[in-house]
């Protein structure tokens, strides 16, 4: 039987899927920590949830609506500092996965957070910056980028570099010795892009029930490549949508639209 | 000696025009109360130097007492974006000079300035525009690995101010929940003021010594000031005030609406007592509820 699911919810059954139980995360707000808390309450209860703001273990029993959250203090494993997180955590390799998105994303997977349009001194719109993005994408183990497809969002190249992907005027994340794999999938609202091994650019590797090639290309301001084994996603499962929705984010904060 | 002041003399005597300024706390105990005095005491050419420069900093900017700005993440957290900061930038309001890192490079600073050191080293910034938009992240090769990691100056602030949940008059303050880069900011400063929810007997501080961030020997000023960080919170006493900072987005996207607020809220109240006595639902709706920890046994 068919259920109807929105563009969101289904992003944030994909992302909870890629998380392995056990695995060390480091979240952020919004769909990410609905992903980490989805993963949490079915096929990965020893997820290991890190906030940058020092909760180590968090096991928030409502939703955070900052990464400063109380409730991501209580009944946590350890509070650590902001510099043992960003120093003892995440800089010494332990974490290993990271989730980022933001208002630009281009074919290398560089994502932009810190100014659109004009230059870095005089910008059309200031957006709040780096935060933690930069150091999650070079240190994390891998990446995730959850971001919706628009032409604006996906340009062939960002109007500012905040967090690094696979490839920076050319040269790659090898050469620039960043220690991280970086984003391994964009998960997106239509499809899933993933890196050319060899290249580092973003291809189209799978795609969502009813979407279609041409559909997610015109999203993209690059001539995506797609890949010849083009994956399917399968839909949410009832059970994904009856915790989503019912206990992880009930008043729809991040799930709406 | 005592160094319980109040706020107004806090602020008054270690706060000048032309000074860096680092107000503490990350989501968690941010030093509004402190904010709004420099604001009422109309303290002009500050270096506002925070990771999140949060609704407190886009006051103070649009109340005038910034020249510069040293941040790593400028947004409303949780709700969207810092208007006033905004509008300085994209060139619609009064210019404010920028010094930006990622919240990295803020530790990374802080640790620098708390260790005596020039500078701090962290594997960081390769591949992204940060240090082109900012020369002062530079790089260092090690003399040991030969790998190039990146560097960020110390920042040693004039002024530090932290807020904790207690404190005793000497200034040895205690804080649980998020910690933030608190001890760092205030080793790092030259002066710090420390204002807490509750002043405390020493014997208090002394029976859990393990939970004192700050040592009363780095402290010039102790300030009472009971939910002095809200719309913020304080672990085990209130609880964040999100309605707030959602209705700020609609307050701070007008200039002149922000203005009447900071005429209300900031320069229409004497202090934080009357600030609190305009809102009698706040402790009904915030007021913490209590889980308290288990204690330990410092015996030998």
């Amino acid at each position: 039987m068919a259920t109807e699911y929105s563009p969101k919810e289904l992003m944030a059954c994909v992302a909870a899927r890629e998380l392995r139980d056990g695995e060390v995360v480091f979240v952020g707000i919004g769909l990410p920590n609905l992903a980490c808390n989805l993963a949490r309450a079915t096929h990965a209860p020893n997820l290991l949830l890190i906030y940058e703001s020092g909760a180590v273990g968090a096991v928030p029993v409502r939703l955070p609506v900052s990464v400063g959250d109380p409730a991501l203090v209580t009944g946590s494993l350890m509070v650590a500092s902001m510099a043992e997180v960003f120093q003892s955590f995440l800089q010494n390799g332990k974490i290993e996965v990271g989730f980022l998105g933001g208002a630009q994303v281009d074919r290398w997977g560089n994502i932009n957070t810190t100014v659109v349009g004009g230059d870095y001194a005089h910008p059309k719109v200031r957006l709040p910056g780096s935060g933690g993005a930069a150091e999650i994408a070079v240190n994390a183990r891998r990446t995730l980028i959850i971001n919706a497809l628009s032409p604006r969002a996906f340009p062939a190249d960002v109007d500012f570099v905040t967090s690094p992907g696979h490839r920076y005027h050319g040269t790659s994340r090898a050469a620039l010795g960043l220690p991280g794999a970086g984003p391994v999938r964009v998960i997106t609202d239509r499809g899933i892009l993933e890196p050319n091994a060899a290249t580092g650019e973003l291809e189209l590797a799978a795609i969502y029930p009813g979407e279609t090639v041409d559909g997610v290309r015109a999203q993209v301001g690059w001539p995506l490549v797609v890949r010849d084994s083009l994956g399917t996603v399968a839909p949410p499962t009832a059970e994904e949508l009856r915790l989503l929705r019912d206990v992880l984010d009930p008043k729809r904060l991040f799930l709406k639209g | 000696m005592s160094k319980l002041v109040s706020m107004h003399d806090a602020i008054a005597a270690h706060v000048r025009d032309g000074d860096s300024v680092i107000i503490e706390g990350f989501t968690h105990l941010i030093g509004f109360a402190a904010g709004h005095e420099i604001i009422r005491q109309r303290r002009r050419d500050l270096t506002l130097c925070r990771l999140t420069p949060d609704l407190i900093y886009d006051q103070m900017i649009a109340a005038g007492c910034a020249r510069k700005l040293v941040f790593s993440w400028a947004g409303n957290p949780g709700a969207g974006s810092l208007f006033a900061f905004r509008r300085a930038v994209e060139g619609k309001g009064p210019p404010l000079e920028l010094e930006e890192y990622s919240h990295f490079g803020m530790v990374a600073r802080l640790s620098a300035g708390a260790a005596g050191l020039p500078f701090w080293t962290l594997r960081n910034y390769g591949g992204t525009d940060l240090p082109v938009a900012n020369p002062r992240i530079k790089s260092v090769t090690c003399p040991y690995t030969g790998e190039v990691l990146a560097t960020v100056p110390a920042l040693r602030p004039d002024v530090c101010i932290v807020h904790v949940q207690r404190a005793d008059i000497h200034g040895n303050a205690q804080v649980w929940g998020l910690l933030s880069t608190q001890k760092e900011a205030a080793f790092a400063s030259a002066r710090v003021i420390v204002v807490a929810e509750e002043i405390v007997d020493e014997a208090v501080i002394r029976a859990d010594p393990n939970r004192t961030i700050i040592p009363g020997l780095i402290v010039q000023a102790v300030v009472h000031e009971p939910w002095g960080a809200h719309p913020s919170y304080a672990q085990g006493f209130y609880d964040r005030d999100n309605d707030f900072y959602v209705a700020w987005e609609q307050v701070a996207r007008d200039e002149a609406t922000l203005a009447r607020w900071l005429d209300e809220w900031v320069y229409g109240v004497k202090d934080r007592a009357e600030y609190l006595a305009r809102q009698p639902d706040l402790r009904a709706r915030l007021t913490a509820k209590p889980r308290p920890s288990g204690s330990v046994d410092y015996g030998y």
